[in-house]
């Protein structure tokens, strides 16, 4: 057969592609598992972390289950959703919430303004159904509810988790991480020395939502204000913004003991 | 080449070793520069790259040694980057599965393997023309010249940057005490650029042939 006529060619590129993608479908088929475990470690690494636990790979699982006494899924409203904490998306649900937010100049000027938005917002059928996870940990005897937190840095997404003591006031512990921000300035967000301030702080001022506020200068002084980082102004105004959206979405739920 | 040649005759060591130094792909061709600068931060992430890209460049050198004969002349490129991505594609899946954490500090530059000029040179002046053995050591002596280069600016960066190697520390406590000071410089990329510069300037100074006639 002439190897450089076009049948030839056809049936080459043809062949090589079917036995490539089989080739790639077995592979992919085949770690899936393990993929997924690793995806799911990491995140119970990052739950359990936010409530200052360390843990490795091997070891989140089963400290998890021994921390992790409760978890449940909310809307806007503090109202329970159906399904399982653990398995809710947060960057896809985060997103949602940030369309929600782009397309809604009532909401914007709620979260801008402070007011409830679980009272203010009349029509709010994107918000809705965005579901916001609350995990309930036991450390030590001591109650700690734990959100997830989504938003924007300069460059891409960062995410984390945040702790609170039982009072729903007292931040017990937080961890961010993000998807690509510089190296050195925004990506310090990971660090504990972005992170430890933030134990101590209150969101809540009298029965006033504050949520946590980035400082530029180095003297946070205040109740709900933590040091921003330099040179990484726009992340650390990413995390202010990020912990402030989604505690408006909670605030029902913050509110309920209160 | 004789059918009696042995496994490892001197033509055959040539090329698996030529490739450490006087034929390095990074020092002396100045291939597969971007990669060096992006993952070399740690060590650990740099040799994890080297030991992916030389596994790449291995097996599509043999794969294509051995598909040489029959492969189209008109889709020869696209018949080495089908073959090429799809070795990616395996390494980042096994990656993934087995060395996470690593996995995502490499995060996209596992995928840019593909795009690593020393592997599509080496299958274009070499796999093409010789055969699947030879094909191999060359695979793995390129992978390995450049993994090299990768291992040296990342113990460097990590070193002089973090303080660390492998993730502990090296540098006692006492120094940072006395004023001593890790380099943020070193983190970033353009220090690698400059790192590798000058393991070229050594790397020339010892080997004088390979310096350029004015």
């Amino acid at each position: 057969m002439n190897k450089q006529g076009n049948t030839y060619t056809f049936i080459y590129s043809i062949v090589l592609v079917v036995v490539v993608a089989a080739l790639l479908a077995v592979v992919s088929l085949s770690l899936k598992p393990l993929q997924d475990e690793n995806i799911e470690n990491e995140k119970r690494q990052n739950i359990l972390s936010s409530v200052n636990i360390s843990s490795t790979p091997e070891t989140s699982a089963e400290l998890f289950k021994k921390i992790i006494k409760k978890q449940f899924i909310l809307n806007y409203k503090g109202e329970a959703i159906e399904g399982d904490a653990f398995n809710v998306d947060i960057p896809t649900e985060g997103k949602k919430l940030q369309k929600a937010i782009k397309n809604s100049p009532e909401l914007q000027k709620a979260l801008k303004d402070g007011r409830m938005i679980s009272e203010s917002i009349k029509d709010a059928k994107a918000l809705a159904e965005i579901k916001f996870p609350v995990f309930v940990a036991d450390v030590d005897g001591a109650v700690k509810y734990i959100l997830p937190v989504y938003g924007v840095g300069l460059w891409g997404p960062i995410w984390g988790y945040l702790s609170l003591n039982e009072d729903k006031n007292t931040v017990y512990g937080v961890l961010f991480d993000h998807k690509g921000e510089t190296p050195g300035l925004g990506a310090e967000i990971t660090t504990p020395k972005f992170q430890k301030p933030f134990s101590g702080k209150t969101i809540f001022d009298n029965s006033t939502l504050k949520s946590i506020t980035v400082k530029k200068g180095g003297n946070a002084t205040g109740a709900h204000e933590v040091d921003a980082i330099s040179g990484g102004t726009i992340t650390s105004k990413g995390v202010e913004t990020m912990i402030a959206d989604y505690l408006k979405c909670y605030e029902q739920f913050l509110k309920q003991i209160q | 080449m004789s059918d009696k040649e042995t496994l490892f005759s001197a033509k055959n060591r040539g090329l698996l070793l030529g490739p450490l130094s006087k034929d390095n792909p990074v020092l002396v061709q100045i291939l597969g520069i971007c990669s060096a600068l992006a993952v070399t931060a740690k060590l650990e992430p740099a040799i994890v790259m080297a030991l992916s890209v030389t596994a790449v460049t291995a097996f599509s050198n043999v794969i294509l040694s051995l598909l040489r004969n029959t492969i189209p002349t008109r889709i020869r490129i696209i018949v080495q980057l089908v073959v090429v991505a799809a070795l990616v594609i395996i390494v980042d899946q096994v990656l993934k599965a087995y060395a996470y954490e690593v996995s995502k500090q490499l995060s996209v530059f596992v995928g840019l393997i593909i795009t690593n000029c020393i592997i599509m040179g080496r299958i274009e002046a070499f796999a093409l023309a010789n055969k699947p053995w030879p094909s191999l050591l060359d695979g793995i002596g390129n992978g390995l010249g450049y993994g090299l280069v990768l291992v040296i600016v990342a113990f460097f960066r990590e070193l002089l940057g973090s303080g660390t190697l492998f993730g502990f520390k090296v540098i006692p406590q006492i120094f940072y005490d006395w004023g001593y000071q890790n380099n943020g410089l070193m983190i970033l990329p353009p220090m690698a650029l400059m790192l590798v510069g000058l393991i070229i300037w050594v790397h020339r100074a010892k080997n004088k042939d390979l310096i350029e006639q004015k």
